[in-house]
C-alpha cells in the first residue's frame, strides 16, 4: 500500500518534469534508426541471397528482432541513470526526505516503491521500441515467443540497472554525480564481460560472468535461461540492499 | 508527553548533543532557545526519529524512539527547517500523499485535509502549484502537513524563519491556536518568539543544557535590571571631551540604583553609555533628571533588551563575581541586534 503511494507520487513527478519525455524522445529516434539499420540489411542480404539461388528463407527474427533488441539492451546502459539520477538525490537536496523517513514508513517501502516507478517508466520506454517490431507483421510473420522473452530480459536487465543507478543516487545530493555513477557502474558491468574472450581460467570467468550485457544474449536469442534470470534477480536483490544501507548513512553521517 | 534523558549525539569529531534531559506535559508549548548550532536541530531530528542518539533514550508519547519508532512516527508531527514539500505538486495533491504515508484513514483524508487547510489559512491556494508559492504559505504548507494525521506532539525547527514580519504573526497566531490539541515543541534562536508563544522553554548552547524554566519566571529573572542606553551632548561643543567623558561618568554613576555604567562610544564629542541598574529598579527618571540638572543635552534614552548571547551569559555565569561579567559584557552589546525585540512587538525591551 505504503509501496503504491511512494510509487504513484515518483510516476507522477516523472511525467511532470521533462526528464520522462526526453528520455523516451532519444529512446525513440535512436531505437528507430537501430530498427531501420537492422532491417535495411536484412532485406538486402535477402536480396543478394535470392540472386544467388539460396532457397532456405532468412529469419526475421534471428536479423531483425535479436539484433535490435541487444542494441536496445545498450542504449539502456545510457538511459537508465538518467531515470534514476533523481529518486533519492533530489530528495535529499531539498529535504523531503526528512519528511519520508519521519513518516511511518520502512525504508525498504520506500525504496521499492521508487524503484518500481523507475521500472514502469522504463517499460514504458521499451513499450515505445516495441512499435518499430510490430510493422515488421505488416510484412512477414516472425514468431511472437522470442519477442517476449527478449523484452522480459530486457526488462529484468534495465531493473538490474534502475537498481544500481537508485544506490548511485541515494549516495549523494548532487543528481549530477548520481548520473554518472550509475553510468560508469553500469559501464564497467558492460565492459567486464570482454575479459571472457581473452582465456577461460576461473579468474576471467568469475568476472565475465558479471557482465550484465551477456546474460541478455538467451533472452534474444528467444531462449529463456533460468540461470540468467537467477542472475539478473539477484542483482536487483544487490542493487536495492545497498540503496538501502546508503539511505540508512544519512542517519549517522548527517 | 516527552521524556528526554542523557540524550547524546556523537559525531567523528564533535558531540553536538551533549547528555540533554528534560520532560514536557501534555498540552505544553515548549521553546527550544539557543543559538545556531546549539544541537537543537539535532535533538529533534533524534526524537523524530531522524536518526538515533549515540547514547541516552527518549520517549515520545509512551514510546520509545529506539525501540518502536515507527509508533512514535505515527505519533509525531515534523516542520524541518526547510518545509519538506514538492514543489512540482499541488497543495491538495500533496496533502493526498501525506495522508496516506502518514497513515490517515482513507475514508477520513478529505475531510481532514479540507480541516487542516482552512485551520492554516491555505484553503484559497488549493489548486496551485507548491512551488509557485511564496514563502509564507509554503511554511503554512509544511504546517498543514505536520497536523495532518492530527499528532499528539508537534515538533517544529525554526517555524518563523525566513518570513516577513507580517507573516511571523501568522504564524505565531497558528501555532498558538494550535496549542492544547497537541504538544509542541519549537525550535527558535529569537528571544521574543519563546515569550510570545511559549509556556515553558528549554534554553541549549553547544550542545548542553543551559536552563530549562517558565517563560514568565525566565523573563523577570532576565528583565529584573534594566540595560538603558544613554547619549549624552555638552551644550556648548568644543570643550575636552576627555573630561567631559570622566565628568558624565561619574554623574552616571552617582544615581541611585545605577549598578555599573559601560562607555560604548565617542562620535562628535557625543557620549554613548550602557547604564545597568539593580534588581527591581527603574532608573531611567533619575538618569533623565541627572543629565539635564548637569546642563547637557539629554540625545537619547533608551531602554535595551537583553539578547540571547546576553542570556546565555548571563544564564552561565550567574554563579560569578559581577565583574567578570562586566568585562565580557561590551563586546557583546555591540555585536548583538537588541533592537529586533522592539520591532517585533513584545514586551522584552520595552518594560515601561
Amino acid at each position: 500500500m505504503n509501496v503504491f503511494t511512494i510509487c504513484r507520487k515518483e510516476l507522477s513527478s516523472y511525467f511532470r518534469s521533462p526528464i520522462a519525455y526526453g528520455v523516451m524522445f532519444f529512446f525513440a529516434l535512436i531505437t528507430g534508426y537501430f530498427f531501420y539499420i537492422a532491417t535495411y540489411s536484412f532485406v538486402a542480404q535477402g536480396m543478394r541471397a535470392a540472386m544467388m539461388g539460396q532457397s532456405q528463407p532468412m529469419d526475421v527474427n534471428e536479423w531483425v528482432v535479436r539484433s535490435l533488441l541487444s542494441n536496445v539492451g545498450v542504449i539502456g546502459l545510457f538511459m537508465t541513470p538518467m531515470i534514476t539520477m533523481r529518486l533519492f538525490a533530489e530528495e535529499k537536496r531539498t529535504g523531503t526526505i526528512e519528511l519520508l523517513v519521519t513518516s511511518p514508513l520502512h525504508d525498504w517501502e520506500i525504496i521499492l516503491g521508487k524503484w518500481v516507478a523507475a521500472v514502469i517508466l522504463y517499460a514504458a520506454m521499451l513499450s515505445i521500441s516495441l512499435i518499430n517490431l510490430v510493422s515488421l507483421y505488416l510484412y512477414g510473420k516472425p514468431s511472437w515467443k522470442p519477442m517476449l522473452i527478449g523484452y522480459l530480459g530486457l526488462l529484468l536487465q534495465g531493473g538490474c540497472m534502475l537498481a544500481l543507478g537508485s544506490f548511485a543516487s541515494a549516495c549523494t545530493r548532487n543528481q549530477i554525480v548520481a548520473c554518472v555513477a550509475g553510468f560508469g557502474i553500469n559501464l564497467l558491468l558492460w565492459v567486464v564481460g570482454w575479459v571472457s574472450s581473452l582465456d577461460s581460467t576461473v579468474i576471467t570467468r568469475t568476472v565475465g560472468y558479471l557482465s550484465i550485457v551477456d546474460h541478455v544474449d538467451s533472452f534474444s536469442k528467444g531462449v529463456l535461461d533460468s540461470k540468467d534470470a537467477f542472475f539478473f534477480i539477484s542483482m536487483i536483490f544487490l542493487g536495492l540492499f545497498l540503496t538501502g544501507r546508503a539511505m540508512e548513512s544519512i542517519r549517522w553521517r548527517a | 508527553m516527552i521524556k528526554v534523558e542523557g540524550l547524546t549525539k556523537r559525531y567523528a569529531r564533535n558531540v553536538a548533543v551533549d547528555h540533554i534531559s528534560f520532560q514536557v506535559e501534555k498540552g505544553q508549548i515548549v521553546g527550544f532557545l539557543g543559538p545556531n548550532g546549539a544541537g537543537k536541530t539535532t535533538t529533534m531530528r533524534m526524537l523524530t526519529c531522524f536518526m538515533p542518539p549515540t547514547d541516552g533514550s527518549a520517549e515520545v508519547a509512551g514510546f520509545d524512539i529506539l525501540e518502536s519508532p515507527m509508533e512514535v512516527k505515527k505519533r509525531i508531527g515534523y516542520l524541518p527547517e526547510s518545509p519538506p514539500v514538492y514543489p512540482e505538486m499541488e497543495v491538495i495533491e500533496y496533502l493526498n500523499f501525506v495522508g496516506r504515508i502518514k497513515g490517515v484513514p482513507k475514508a477520513n483524508l478529505p475531510k481532514r485535509i479540507n480541516e487542516v487547510m482552512e485551520k492554516c489559512a491555505i484553503a484559497d491556494v488549493r489548486n496551485k502549484e507548491i512551488g509557485k508559492l511564496s514563502k509564507g504559505y509554503r511554511q503554512r504548507v509544511g504546517l498543514a502537513q505536520a497536523i495532518l494525521h492530527n499528532p499528539d506532539v508537534l515538533i517544529l525547527d525554526e517555524p518563523t524563519s525566513g518570513l516577513d514580519p507580517h507573516q511571523i504573526m501568522e504564524t505565531r497566531d497558528l501555532i498558538r491556536g494550535l496549542a492544547g490539541d497537541h504538544t509542541i515543541i519549537l525550535s527558535t534562536h529569537i528571544l521574543p518568539e519563546v515569550e510570545a508563544m511559549c509556556e515553558r522553554v528549554i534554553i541549549i548552547a553547544k550542545g548542553k543544557l543551559v536552563a530549562t524554566d517558565t517563560v514568565a519566571h525566565l523573563t523577570s529573572r532576565l528583565h529584573g535590571s534594566e540595560m538603558v542606553s544613554v547619549e549624552v551632548a555638552p551644550r556648548s561643543p568644543g570643550s575636552d571631551g576627555q573630561v567631559f567623558l570622566t565628568q558624565v561618568q561619574q554623574k552616571l554613576e552617582q544615581v541611585a540604583g545605577v549598578s555599573r555604567v559601560l562607555h560604548k562610544e565617542s562620535k562628535d564629542s557625543r557620549e554613548r553609555f550602557t547604564v545597568e541598574s539593580l534588581q527591581g529598579r527603574q532608573i531611567r527618571p533619575e538618569l533623565a533628571r541627572a543629565i539635564i540638572e548637569s546642563g547637557w543635552n539629554l540625545n537619547e534614552l533608551r531602554s535595551v533588551g537583553l539578547s540571547l548571547e546576553e542570556i546565555f551569559l548571563q544564564l552561565t555565569t550567574e554563579h560569578k563575581p559581577d565583574d567578570a561579567i562586566a568585562a565580557e559584557a561590551p563586546a557583546l552589546i555591540e555585536t548583538s541586534p537588541s533592537s529586533g525585540s522592539s520591532t517585533s512587538g513584545s514586551s522584552t525591551g520595552e518594560s515601561q
